[in-house]
């Protein structure tokens, strides 16, 4: 500390040397175009900024309130946890990692399911938690969903799915890549009673999970701009050895290539989709 | 180094370079060497077994890898009669990555896949190093879906290292394509066996993995990431392949072990390459064992177990 800051008094003393270009709490800063907002506002606005429609990512939770009716709702799943069966250990202990996940998510594991209605629909609802491990799907993701889906057929009711996911999770090596044809066997049991799969794909949709359930919707629905694909851009890159394309990998470049059905934005996500559902399910305009 | 042999068994390469040499020598010579030969010849097997008891998986994963391991055709050729191959996906193109077509398995018709890869640098390119394009999946589900109409069962034969990380497989939607055959073949009303001959390389593999019966040759691997690519993201460094593949636990015993697989084929002492007629003998046993038992059971009851098979992956706890 120079002697020029220990004049300033300690209360506007800030510490450290790099400033914060936003400080902590109030404010945020939109990363597409750098507007200075503020955090309530962007929080009414459901995290897209009001400025330049940029989508932020959201956790699952508030992905699923803000989508849901306020009541009722009933957690599914929610009694299962992860377990190391492999004893897989990297650079860390996947237990520990684990432990850290779930300390920062306050989350279980990376997917959240939910009975509940929207706009008085009944539906079940499920969203990805990309800040636990990068949304990656292992034993307990696959399950919870599967469990989504039973609950689904058993009330006759429709599946929404928000993906937000890296992938397969390699700490439950083969465990996970097998979740890709569990979840995908699920959703086609389903499909043949007739009940709709609407699935939401979020910035980002990568790998297992793209490659299984996320693709797997009577509807398949993107949010602007959201990196979707298979493949990571870099992995791509350094195979080809080529330049890829202006916005590849983009919610717009899959709707251009017919890969997704329509992009929706955030804020109208709940009066576009329960349009749709009554109309699969055969109900009367809302 | 004798490139027939991998790095840890260049034991084995030192012993048999010496008695081709006394082979060589015992021709023009009055002395009778044979004796020395058997020898060395019954040292060399010892030492095949010894180091072959122990394999690491990081070894394993290299046999899989084998240049001379045999291929999805070499074992159509041995296994099947009348194969007749059918080409392309009806929608955009035929990829070589992946071969189908009918065939006989004594004498009936059955339906088999798999992902070929190429044995000298042009074959290897044209068949892409046997990664599949969206095309090659969605030949694979077509056939698949003309099996299911003529009541032919399928056999699938996985060997990739794993899907196309290209800009035109994603342009085409290749996560669509590999979704689409597990919805397809989990509810597929014909019996399905399917055998990880080389490399279970993640999604691309699975994409024509999901059945009745898994089977794995002893020395293939099946992993949700190559070990070279779990390394570079765990352990930030790509050096780090040996312990990503211990870890994973990719080989056919472990999976076994885990539950994962149902079972394993032994191959020949050194690998499936040191003798392809008896291995495609032993598979073709195993192909035929366990249609066996696919074929007496109903169709509402296999697509019943095979459902609650795949609901039955997965290690959790319920608090």
């Amino acid at each position: 500390m120079s002697w020029l800051e220990k004049l300033i008094p300690s209360r506007i003393r800030t510490e450290g040397s790099q400033k914060k270009a936003v400080p902590e709490g109030l404010w945020a800063k939109c990363p597409a175009c750098d507007a200075v907002l503020y955090r309530a506002e962007l929080e009414r606005n459901l995290d897209v900024c009001p400025k330049c429609a940029h989508h932020m990512r959201i956790g699952a939770r508030r992905r699923l309130e803000a989508f849901l009716d306020e009541a009722p709702r009933s957690e599914i799943g929610a009694e299962l946890e992860p377990v190391d069966a492999l004893k897989f250990r990297d650079l860390k202990k996947y237990k520990d990692r684990l432990t850290q996940a779930q300390k920062a998510t306050g989350e279980k594991d990376a997917l959240i399911g939910m009975q509940g209605q929207v706009k008085g629909m009944p539906l079940v609802a499920a969203a990805f938690e990309f800040r636990f491990m990068g949304g990656s799907m292992g034993s307990v993701v696959g399950e919870r969903f599967v469990r989504c889906v039973d609950t689904a057929i058993e009330n006759n009711i429709p599946f929404v799915c928000f993906s937000a996911s890296g992938g397969a999770r390699m700490q439950e090596a083969l465990f996970s890549l097998m979740q890709m044809a569990k979840t995908s066997a699920a959703l086609a049991k389903m499909s043949k009673r007739g009940i709709p799969f609407i699935s939401v794909m979020t910035d980002p949709t990568m790998g297992g999970v793209s490659a299984s359930l996320a693709m797997l919707g009577d509807i398949n629905v993107a949010e602007p701009k959201a990196l979707i694909g298979f493949a990571g851009p870099r992995v791509i890159e350094q195979t080809v050895r080529q330049t890829l394309p202006e916005g590849f990998q983009r919610s717009e470049f899959l709707l251009e290539h017919g890969t997704v059905d329509m992009i929706i934005d955030r804020r109208e996500m709940r009066d576009r989709l329960v349009k749709v559902l009554t109309m699969l399910s055969g109900q009367p305009a809302a | 180094m004798n490139m027939n042999f991998l790095e840890f068994e260049q034991p084995i390469a030192e012993l048999e370079a010496k008695i081709e040499e006394l082979r060589y020598v015992g021709s023009d010579s009055e002395i009778n060497i044979s004796e020395e030969i058997a020898r060395l010849q019954t040292k060399s097997r010892e030492l095949t077994e010894s180091i072959f008891s122990k394999l690491d998986a990081w070894q394993v994963s290299q046999l899989a890898r084998h240049p001379q391991r045999p291929y999805t055709l070499d074992y159509i050729e041995r296994i099947f009669t009348d194969f007749e191959e059918l080409h392309g996906d009806r929608a955009f193109a035929d990829d070589p990555a992946i071969v189908g077509g009918i065939a006989r398995l004594e004498g009936r018709p059955i339906m088999v896949i798999g992902q070929q890869k190429g044995r000298d640098t042009t074959e290897k390119l044209k068949r892409n190093f046997a990664m599949p394009r969206p095309e090659g999946y969605r030949k694979a589900k077509r056939l698949m879906e003309m099996a299911e109409r003529f009541k032919m069962p399928i056999f699938t034969f996985i060997d990739t290292p794993g899907a196309y990380p290209g800009i035109d497989a994603e342009e085409r939607g290749q996560s669509e394509a590999i979704a689409r055959n597990l919805f397809v073949m989990a509810q597929l009303k014909t019996p399905i066996v399917c055998s990880v001959i080389g490399e279970g390389g993640s999604g691309g593999a699975l994409a024509i993995g999901v059945g009745d019966r898994l089977l794995m040759l002893q020395y293939s691997t099946y992993s949700v990431i190559s070990p070279e690519g779990c390394s570079t993201i765990l352990w930030k460094s790509a050096e780090k392949a040996a312990e990503a593949a211990e870890v994973m636990g990719i080989t056919a015993g472990r999976l076994k072990e885990l539950g994962l697989v149902d079972q394993v084929v032994a191959e020949p002492l050194g690998g499936a390459h040191r003798d392809m007629d008896a291995m495609a003998q032993r598979l073709k046993s195993a192909l035929l064992e366990n249609l066996e038992v696919l074929d007496s059971i109903p169709l509402d009851k296999l697509l019943e177990t095979r459902y609650q098979r795949l609901m039955q992956y997965g290690n959790y706890a319920e608090a």
